[in-house]
């Protein structure tokens, strides 16, 4: 089994590049060891939210929700309640995906446009409690200094932390996309007709597979958390759904590793454009634009199409 | 946390009244969204922007004229046609070539210019708010069983419908109209009996757009006019679309209503969570008819 999911390149690349992140930290800055955590906490985030809408094949228009709700867990259970710091690490991504299932019962029912404009409309009322309830979340100030564990509270104990969590996370959503489930998945996105022909049950299908997503983009939420100590309402406003929307389309949303990569080039670009220019939106527009103009696979996408043409042999895709 | 302690026959009217005059900026938003949305099948998240640039321009242009009322006339009518230019611009620049396109990089698209004009005001106006007054004739207020109640949100209650009926002839009298909403249903089929379907979208596009700025327009002496006004109109008035029922303008209509009479009388009910008012109620709708209230052209 473990040869027809990982070829000897994945495993080789794979394990190449979790032994240059080991060493990173040895060689760069703090600044560029807090970069690396960000993108793969954001990285989780994105392809967590390709589950359902990359191999899922459903509108998820307000994945943050999810993001945001985990990041709040995280920090209400370190801030206000008296379990261990470890707990909440645990607690938070199983409220994410409680609110995915709550708000997948009320949604699923839909299909496609309905469905993605529902889930707008709902995860907007929970950003309007958090954003309202000033005694419990903190109102549209957050809350800052949120106390992490001693072990990963320095910037290389979260970069480690991080890096080991978004691993194995990636490592399980890959499994799942390759499990009986995962093919179910997929055949549900492209053909929902036949799939409840055969009897399957697509609702709940899709019902299992918005929770999943949803514990997962918990998981970010917590990563998140780790490195900035701080949580507030923007991380679950609907303009950053439609960013991390953008993070799968830029990186490719039909490849496992697309939106990882889509992360890596957004959050970069805007630190950097960021140093340059206050005006970050307005570049991103226009790269956006230019992406579904001109390539609406992705960046991946485009690199695996273009060699996979010239040596029709390599058909390796993740 | 007083709850519903202070509820009184006058003051509920009194919050009936702003919710209508509230109900009619987001009708006149949400009837160019459904427009757009029923006709081209665009979910255009642009249409805030539009709305917010609608608001800036108002501003400018009644700034020129010193604020006067002549200057509160003609910024009403020349801002929503700054904003049915620039859409204009837009769709035979860039949309006209997207349409077969999936609704999802549709709403993408219409997203990257959300992000473009939220910088271009920026950009213009810079980050500071800017306020209008309303012009002498609709300042101050009247006085209704002993609430006072402004001058212009009655103003808006005479818009409202006035802006309903031109709505009305423009969709059911109008050769265009009858096209239009023809093409809502088959663009195919016009397109066979010889319709030029493109400028048919283009017009119901710019159309839609001058709505939004229209309220904008409107809006502009109500409120401080700021960056994020977009952000906060375009989910309501999706949510709008959706309960009333895609490209209905009717929908959108009830839609409107629902939303802001659930909104100011959420806020004598519970003001600290008066914003979770028209979401339950949108949700309420949603689970017992899940395609919206009235029929949907889709």
């Amino acid at each position: 089994m473990f040869k027809a999911l990982f070829s000897t390149k994945t495993t080789v690349i794979g394990i190449l590049l979790l032994g240059i992140f080991l060493l990173l930290p040895q060689f760069l800055s703090r600044f560029y060891i807090y970069l690396l955590a960000l993108i793969f906490a954001t990285g989780l985030l994105a392809t967590s939210l390709n589950l359902v809408l990359g191999f899922g094949g459903m509108y998820q228009f307000h994945h943050a929700v999810f993001y945001g709700l985990g990041a709040y867990a995280l920090a209400l259970f370190a801030t206000k309640s008296g379990l261990p710091l470890w707990a909440g690490y645990i607690l938070a991504p199983v409220c994410s995906a409680a609110l995915g299932l709550a708000l997948g019962l009320i949604t699923v029912r839909l299909s496609k446009l309905y469905f993605g404009m529902l889930q707008i409309s709902l995860g907007s009322l929970v950003w309007a409690i958090v954003y309202r309830w000033y005694s419990f979340t903190g109102g549209d100030d957050g809350i800052h200094g949120i106390p992490v564990p001693d072990l990963i509270g320095s910037s290389t104990g979260a970069y480690y932390f991080n890096l080991i969590i978004t691993g194995a996370c990636l490592l399980l959503m890959y499994l799942i996309v390759n499990s009986p489930f995962g093919r179910v998945f997929q055949g549900i996105r492209d053909n929902p007709e036949r799939c409840l022909a055969v009897g399957i049950n697509v609702r709940s299908q899709q019902l299992v597979g918005q929770t999943v997503a949803a514990f997962f983009a918990g998981v970010a939420g917590t990563l998140f958390v780790t490195v900035e100590g701080s949580v507030f309402p923007d991380l679950m406003f609907w303009t950053l759904s439609l960013e991390i929307l953008i993070m799968c389309l830029l990186g490719g949303w039909f490849i496992f590793m697309g939106p990882m990569l889509g992360a890596t080039i957004m959050v970069t670009l805007r630190t950097f454009v960021g140093i340059y220019t206050e005006y970050w939106t307005l570049v991103l527009g226009i790269v956006l634009m230019l992406l579904i103009f001109f390539m609406p696979e992705g960046v991946l996408g485009l690199v695996i199409h273009r060699t996979e043409s010239k040596e029709p042999a390599a058909r390796e895709a993740g | 946390m007083e709850f519903a302690a202070n509820i009184t026959l006058a003051a509920l009217l009194q919050q009936v009244l702003v919710g209508l005059s509230r109900t009619t900026i987001l009708f006149i938003v949400a009837s160019g969204l459904s427009l757009v949305l029923g006709v081209l099948r665009i979910p255009n998240v642009a249409h805030g922007s539009l709305y917010m640039i609608g608001a800036f321009c108002t501003y400018t242009v009644a700034t020129l004229f010193g604020q006067s009322t002549l200057g509160f006339w003609l910024a009403l009518i020349i801002a929503p046609l700054i904003v049915a230019l620039i859409s204009f611009i837009v769709e035979r620049g860039l949309f006209c070539h997207l349409y077969e396109r999936e609704h999802l990089m549709l709403l993408l698209f219409t997203f990257s210019f959300t992000l473009v004009f939220g910088d271009l005001v920026k950009l213009v106006w810079g980050s500071d708010y800017r306020s209008l007054t309303p012009p002498a004739f609709l300042m101050g207020f009247i006085t209704i069983s002993d609430l006072p109640f402004p001058k212009y949100n009655l103003f808006l209650l005479v818009v409202g419908p006035l802006v309903a009926a031109g709505l009305w002839f423009l969709t059911q009298k109008t050769k265009i109209g009858k096209i239009a909403r023809a093409a809502a249903v088959d663009r195919e089929m016009v397109g066979a009996i010889g319709i030029n379907v493109n400028l048919v979208f283009a017009a119901v596009f710019v159309i839609g757009c001058y709505l939004a700025g229209l309220g904008g327009a409107l809006v502009a002496p109500t409120q401080n006019i700021t960056q994020g006004m977009d952000h906060a109109i375009i989910i309501e008035a999706f949510l709008i679309v959706i309960i009333g029922g895609l490209g209905n303008i009717w929908g959108a209509l009830l839609g409107a209503l629902i939303f802001g009479l659930t909104d100011s009388i959420g806020i004598l009910v519970w003001p600290q969570f008066a914003i979770v008012f028209p979401y339950v109620a949108v949700v309420l709708v949603l689970l017992f008819r899940p395609k919206g209230l009235l029929k949907s052209t889709w």
